[in-house]
């Protein structure tokens, strides 16, 4: 499930179920280590607070950790999953490295870009929708050229895949939205 | 058909759910181990199998644990490094997504081998699919017994956490892991001390990788003298090849460590060979750090002996004329591709998977990519050849961790042994920006 779409206007806190979820994180470390879940509560607050890491965010996570704002902003920027601006509703993240370039991901990242309108990697379409990005190696090597989109993995990308994923998620957007 | 140990059940359908597991022999290691052997018997049969870590490095695993520091009062960790992001290296996922069940009972076993009683995996954050399905594994074995309080009422203790990277090649470096497991950046650490004596949160730490992890299992199922059967005299038992680039079919494969480079590129069992019928131009057989074989000296040695899927073999000729078995991670070209543009690839994603911590790869990886990049779009000149390799000797030997080696290997591998398609793109550079592949049709480079 692709969580920011119902979640784009949320911002901390957390709701009393993610909240649990956050505690029983923390709880797999020993005492006085909570530090340690930092990277999977920023994941869980990403999605939870419109998929990409604010400032706010990120001060409320160093607050639930019981640690300096600064601890959280150094790891948040360290670790390039994580999204410092705003993106569009959905993230392809097309793996550009080596093993994928051999079987065409630079063609496919191409192809993104021309639909999407952009003119270069990093950059959202005019409706919001799609942003593209590229990644460095996402273990997916025998299955290029592919991209992540959320947690999913999406493989042997040809362009008529990426139209039918296109619209698959435009389909998503639109039958969650109705349904709100 | 060679003897597989790790995916002998790969194809049972449910085998990722815990009865179906369990049916097809899991967990047996964990009652041999808890019921009938002390765990220091488990870590002597680990030593004795010779297991060579399986993440890319090589190292004894038995003597890894043989290591461990156990000082009273202290508790001991074992973390196993699903960090997998070596270009080319895509088992581990495999391993987890298709059999959570063993990772968990080679987490067990191993721990109670080791005296850990609170074990972690840390995973890279974009497997977090994966993560998902390792927690529920880890759910259906608490919920058995497996895990939790007095297992088997052996009167042994094991917690078994998953923890999710953030997207950081960094992290597959045991301290940089560590570091990040403790919620900092992924900057690797000083050594000495290592991880067995000052590991996670300061305590004696063992880091292992994951399909190291689960051959413990079959290890400790048939005993060591077993497991010594298989494989070669230096490289024993199988080892999981992760097969990709232009092959006829890419994918996951368990080899008898031994069989030849020949026969597994082309052999039915294995590959099917290059794809669309096209000739090999080059391999890197382990992971984007190992250097690059042209086509002559992929099924042969510089000695013309047949070259085989081993430790000693894929390393025969030193960096001369070989290369590293590594992580498996298994990457064939063929003819039509650039060897220019794929080693600027690998250079751009060192530069950008550096952390920065240390000078020399901080800097020199960024300028290996810079000239790179120059030479591969035709505006780089016949110095910055010889200027690649000066920045990688001041890279290698230089840092605190081997990130800036790896980053060095492959490029001065490349100019050793493609330095006619460096050159052409420098006497060429209208052809170079047109044409990013298909530049030399045949391999014509020799030693």
């Amino acid at each position: 499930m692709i969580s920011t779409l119902e979640t784009q206007a949320k911002r901390p806190p957390f709701s009393p179920e993610k909240m649990a979820e956050v505690q029983g994180v923390i709880k797999q470390f020993p005492e006085g280590k909570q530090k340690s879940a930092i990277l999977r509560v920023l994941h869980i607050a990403e999605e939870e607070f419109g998929g990409w890491l604010s400032p706010e965010t990120m001060d409320y996570v160093a607050g639930l950790l019981d640690i300096q704002p600064i601890e959280v902003y150094e790891v948040a920027t360290f670790y390039t999953m994580f999204n410092m601006q705003p993106t569009g509703k959905f993230v392809f993240e097309v793996c550009r490295t080596g093993p994928c370039m051999l079987v065409g991901s630079d063609d496919i990242i191409e192809y993104i870009k021309t639909k999407l309108g952009i003119s270069k990697v990093g950059e959202t379409s005019a409706d919001g929708m799609f942003t593209l990005k590229t990644a460095e190696c996402l273990g997916a090597c025998g299955y290029g050229p592919m991209l992540q989109c959320g947690k999913v993995y999406h493989e042997h990308l040809t362009p008529a895949k990426v139209d039918a994923l296109m619209d698959e998620y435009r389909a998503k957007y639109s039958s969650e939205n109705n349904n709100n | 058909m060679g003897r597989k140990l790790l995916l002998e059940h790969i194809n049972v359908p449910g085998i990722e759910t815990y009865d179906v597991y369990r049916n097809h022999g899991g967990y047996k290691s964990v009652e041999k181990a808890l019921k009938t052997m002390s765990p220091q018997e488990v870590v002597e049969e680990v030593q004795k199998s010779a297991l060579k870590g399986r993440g890319g490095a090589g190292f004894p695993t038995g003597m890894k644990w043989s290591f461990l520091a156990k000082p009273e009062g202290v508790p001991r960790y074992l973390v196993c490094n699903a960090d997998e992001s070596e270009p080319g290296t895509f088992k581990d996922r495999f391993l987890m997504e298709k059999l959570p069940h063993l990772m968990v009972e080679g987490m067990i076993t191993s721990s109670y081998a080791l005296g850990a009683n609170t074990s972690y995996i840390y995973i890279r954050g974009e497997y977090m699919f994966v993560l998902e399905i390792l927690e529920k594994a880890i759910a259906e074995a608490y919920a058995k017994g497996w895990l939790g309080k007095n297992i088997l009422g052996s009167g042994y203790d094991l917690d078994l956490y998953v923890a999710p990277g953030g997207g950081a090649y960094i992290c597959g470096e045991e301290t940089a892991l560590l570091e990040s497991l403790e919620g900092k950046r992924g900057n690797p650490r000083m050594k000495p001390p290592f991880p067995a004596i000052k590991g996670l949160y300061g305590c004696p730490t063992v880091v292992n990788n994951v399909e190291s992890l689960c051959t413990v299992v079959p290890i400790i199922n048939i005993g060591a003298d077993e497991y010594l059967k298989i494989g070669t005299e230096k490289s024993s038992g199988t080892k999981l090849i992760s097969a990709c680039g232009n092959l006829a079919r890419p994918g996951v494969y368990e080899i008898e460590l031994g069989i030849s480079v020949e026969e597994f590129i082309y052999g039915d069992e294995w590959c099917r060979g290059i794809a669309n019928g096209k000739k090999i131009k080059a391999l890197i057989p382990g992971g984007s750090s190992v250097p690059i074989l042209p086509a002559h000296l992929i099924t042969k040695t510089a000695t013309g002996e047949d070259r085989f899927m081993s430790y000693e073999s894929l390393s025969d000729g030193g960096f001369a004329s070989g290369s590293m078995l590594g992580s498996g991670g298994f990457i064939v070209f063929d003819e039509d591709q650039c060897i220019v543009r794929n080693t600027w690839n690998f250079a751009r994603f060192y530069a950008h998977e550096s952390c920065g911590q240390c000078s020399p790869c901080r800097e020199g990886t960024s300028w290996m990519e810079k000239v790179l990049h120059r030479l591969e779009t035709g505006k780089g000149n016949m110095r910055d050849i010889d200027l690649l390799a000066e920045i990688n000797k001041k890279i290698e030997g230089n840092t605190i961790c081997p990130l800036g080696d790896a980053a060095a290997w492959p490029v001065a591998a490349a100019i050793r042994h493609f330095r006619e398609e460096f050159e052409w793109h420098v006497t060429h550079p209208e052809e170079a920006v047109k044409r990013n592949y298909g530049l030399l049709k045949t391999p014509s480079i020799t030693l």
